[in-house]
C-alpha cells in the first residue's frame, strides 16, 4: 500500500464520520457536506506530504467546521445566517475539541439512509451515497459513472435539493419503514457494485474505483449490523465475485467467462471468507435473496472446473431465488442450470417460457438460447442467435465474445 | 443508461414558420436543454451544420465527397445525449421536444457502455 493509498484509505473511512458530526450540529445537510468535500481535498492534498496527523477525525472535523462557517458568511444573507448558526451551536462547539474529546460518532447507517432515500431517482441515489458516504470527489464520481463532471455535478446538488424538498431527515427511519429502508440501501450498494463490476466501456471491463467502495461500506455495514441476514449475504456475495474479477479479463482485455477461467487466478483468501461468511449466515439467519446469491456464487467458487461444479445444487439454489424474489433475470439463469442438470432441450423449453416477458429480444436471453443450441449440436442455429445476441449487445467486450462465438459455431 | 437523440430537421417545415413562432420554439428548446442540464441527465447538446462530408471507399480509394444527405429532406439537425436511469425515461425526454410538433423527428438510440454478466 503507497502513503497516498493508505491516506485514502483513511478519508474514505472518516467521510461519513465527519459528515454525522457536522450534519448533528448544523443541521443543513447540503451545505454541510460541501464543507465535508472540501476538507477532504485539503486532507488529500497536506496528508501525503505532511503524514496523517495524530487525530485525522479531529482534524478534518475542524476544517470542515471552518469551512462551513465560512460558507455560510460568504452567503448573501450573512448576518441573519451567522446569527442562526452561532445561536444554534453550542458555546463549546466553537472551540476546535481538543484530539481525545470529540466524540466518535458513527453515523454510517443514517447517511445512507439519507442518500438512499427513496425519494431520489436510483441514479441520485447512487451518486450521493459515493460522494456523502464513500468520500469520492464530484470528479470521480463522473468517471466512475461516465458522464461528464458537469453532468456529475448537476446531478448531486439537484438530489440535495431534492432531498430539502422532501424534507428528509438525518435520523433513522420509523420502524414500521425500517426494513424496507435498508432494503433500499442494500439495493444501491449492489448497484454499486455491479456497475463496477459488470461495466465495460473502453478497455476496462472492470473499475475497481465503483467495486472497492462498495465493499468497502457493505463490510462497514455488517460490522454495525452483524446480525443482518442480508447485509452478510450482500457481503459474502460481493467477496466471492470479487475473488474471480482477475481471472475475468483475458491478455487483450477481452471477456472470459467462467468456464474458460483460470481458476489458478482466483483470489483463495477473499474465497474462505465468502464461503465462511455465508456458511455461518445461511445456518443462523432467515433466509433471503442476497444469501441464496452468495451461496450460489459459493458453489462456483469451491468447484475446480465447470464439469467438476455442484449444479444440482445451483439449480436448487436458483429455484430457491426465484420463489424468494421472482424475477426473469433469475429464471434465466435458472435455465443455464437446468441445461446443465437435464440438457439444453429441457433449458431451452425455460426460456421458451422467457419469450414474451420484458427478457424478450435481449441480448442475454438471445446469448443464453445461443450457448443452449451450442450445446444441443444445432450449430446453425447457434451461429445465427449469437450474431443477434451480438448485435444487440450493451458493451462492446460482450459484442466481441458473442461475434467470435458465432463465427466459431459457423466454421464448425 | 444512456441515450444519443437524433433530432431530424426539414428545411420545409422550418422555413414555413412565422418568425413569433420560431422565436417561441427556440425558447422552448433552451428550456427544455436548460431543466434536462437541471436534473444532472444532459451529457451534452449540440447543432450541426449542413455541411458534413461523405467518407466512402469508391474502388481501392477512400473519397471524400460532400454528404449526400444534402439533397434528403430530412436531415440531422442536432443531437443531445442524456444519461437516464431507465429508457422509459429517454421516451419521455424525447416525447417532450418540442421540436417534435412541428414536423421532423427524433431517434433514440441507447448507447454502448455496459452489459451485464454472462
Amino acid at each position: 500500500m503507497t502513503p497516498d493509498d493508505r491516506v485514502e484509505d483513511v478519508l474514505r473511512s472518516l467521510a461519513p464520520q465527519v459528515l454525522g458530526v457536522l450534519v448533528h450540529r448544523y443541521g443543513d445537510f447540503a451545505r454541510c457536506e460541501d464543507a465535508v468535500q472540501e476538507a477532504l481535498i485539503a486532507a488529500a492534498d497536506a496528508w501525503p506530504r505532511t503524514g496523517v496527523p495524530e487525530n485525522p477525525l479531529g482534524w478534518l472535523t475542524t476544517v470542515a467546521a471552518r469551512r462551513y462557517v465560512d460558507m455560510v458568511r460568504a452567503d448573501s444573507a450573512r448576518e441573519r445566517r451567522e446569527r442562526a448558526v452561532f445561536d444554534a451551536t453550542p458555546p463549546d462547539a466553537l472551540v476546535a475539541p481538543a484530539p481525545d474529546e470529540e466524540p466518535v460518532r458513527d453515523d454510517l447507517l443514517e447517511l445512507l439512509f439519507l442518500c438512499c432515500h427513496p425519494g431520489l431517482a436510483a441514479s441520485s441515489q447512487l451518486a450521493l451515497t459515493l460522494r456523502a458516504v464513500g468520500g469520492l470527489t464530484t470528479a470521480e464520481i463522473a468517471t466512475a459513472c461516465l458522464v461528464p463532471e458537469k453532468t456529475m455535478g448537476q446531478r448531486i446538488s439537484r438530489a440535495k435539493q431534492r432531498l430539502r424538498e422532501v424534507g428528509a431527515r438525518f435520523e433513522p427511519p420509523p420502524e414500521h419503514e425500517y426494513g424496507q429502508r435498508l432494503q433500499v440501501v442494500l439495493h444501491v450498494l449492489y448497484l454499486m457494485f455491479n456497475e463496477g463490476y459488470s461495466t465495460s466501456a473502453g478497455a476496462e471491463l472492470r473499475r475497481a474505483d465503483l467495486t472497492r467502495p462498495a465493499l468497502h461500506l457493505v463490510r462497514r455495514l455488517h460490522e454495525r449490523l452483524p446480525k443482518s441476514g442480508e447485509i452478510a449475504g450482500l457481503l459474502a456475495l460481493m467477496l466471492l465475485t470479487e475473488a474471480r474479477s482477475q481471472a475475468r479479463t483475458g491478455p487483450d482485455g477481452t471477456l472470459v467467462p467462467l468456464a474458460g477461467q483460470d481458476r489458478s487466478r482466483w483470489d483463495a483468501v477473499a474465497i474462505a471468507e465468502g464461503v465462511d461468511l455465508i456458511t455461518r449466515t445461511l445456518a443462523t439467519r432467515p433466509l433471503g435473496p442476497y444469501q441464496v446469491q452468495a451461496a450460489i456464487a459459493a458453489v462456483h467458487d469451491e468447484a475446480s472446473s465447470i464439469e467438476t461444479t455442484d449444479w444440482p445444487q445451483i439449480l436448487a439454489l436458483y429455484e430457491v431465488l426465484e420463489r424468494l424474489a421472482p424475477n426473469p433475470v433469475v429464471t434465466l439463469n435458472r435455465a443455464v442450470a437446468v441445461g446443465m442438470v437435464r440438457g439444453p432441450h429441457a433449458g431451452l423449453a425455460l426460456i421458451g417460457e422467457l419469450e414474451s416477458g420484458v427478457l424478450a429480444g435481449s441480448h442475454r436471453l438471445l446469448a443464453v438460447r445461443a450457448h443452449l443450441l451450442e450445446q444441443a449440436g444445432d450449430r446453425v442455429a447457434a451461429a445465427a442467435t449469437f450474431q443477434e445476441a451480438a448485435r444487440m449487445a450493451g458493451s462492446r467486450p460482450e459484442q466481441r465474445f458473442l461475434l467470435r462465438r458465432a463465427t466459431a459455431n459457423r466454421t464448425a | 443508461m444512456k441515450y444519443l437523440m437524433l433530432i431530424y430537421g426539414n428545411e420545409d417545415v422550418w422555413n414555413s414558420l412565422a418568425p413569433a413562432d420560431l422565436d417561441a420554439l427556440i425558447g422552448e428548446v433552451d428550456a427544455f436543454n436548460e431543466a434536462l442540464r437541471e436534473s444532472g441527465e444532459l451529457i451534452g447538446v449540440e447543432g450541426l451544420i449542413q455541411r458534413p462530408r461523405s467518407v466512402r471507399m469508391v474502388r481501392d480509394v477512400v473519397v471524400v465527397t460532400d454528404g449526400p444527405y444534402l439533397e434528403a429532406k430530412e436531415f440531422v439537425g442536432s443531437y443531445f445525449a442524456v444519461d437516464v436511469d431507465d429508457e422509459q425515461r429517454a421516451l419521455e425526454i424525447a416525447r417532450s421536444y418540442p421540436g417534435v410538433r412541428y414536423g421532423g423527428g427524433l431517434e433514440v438510440w441507447p448507447l454502448m457502455e455496459r452489459g451485464g454478466e454472462l
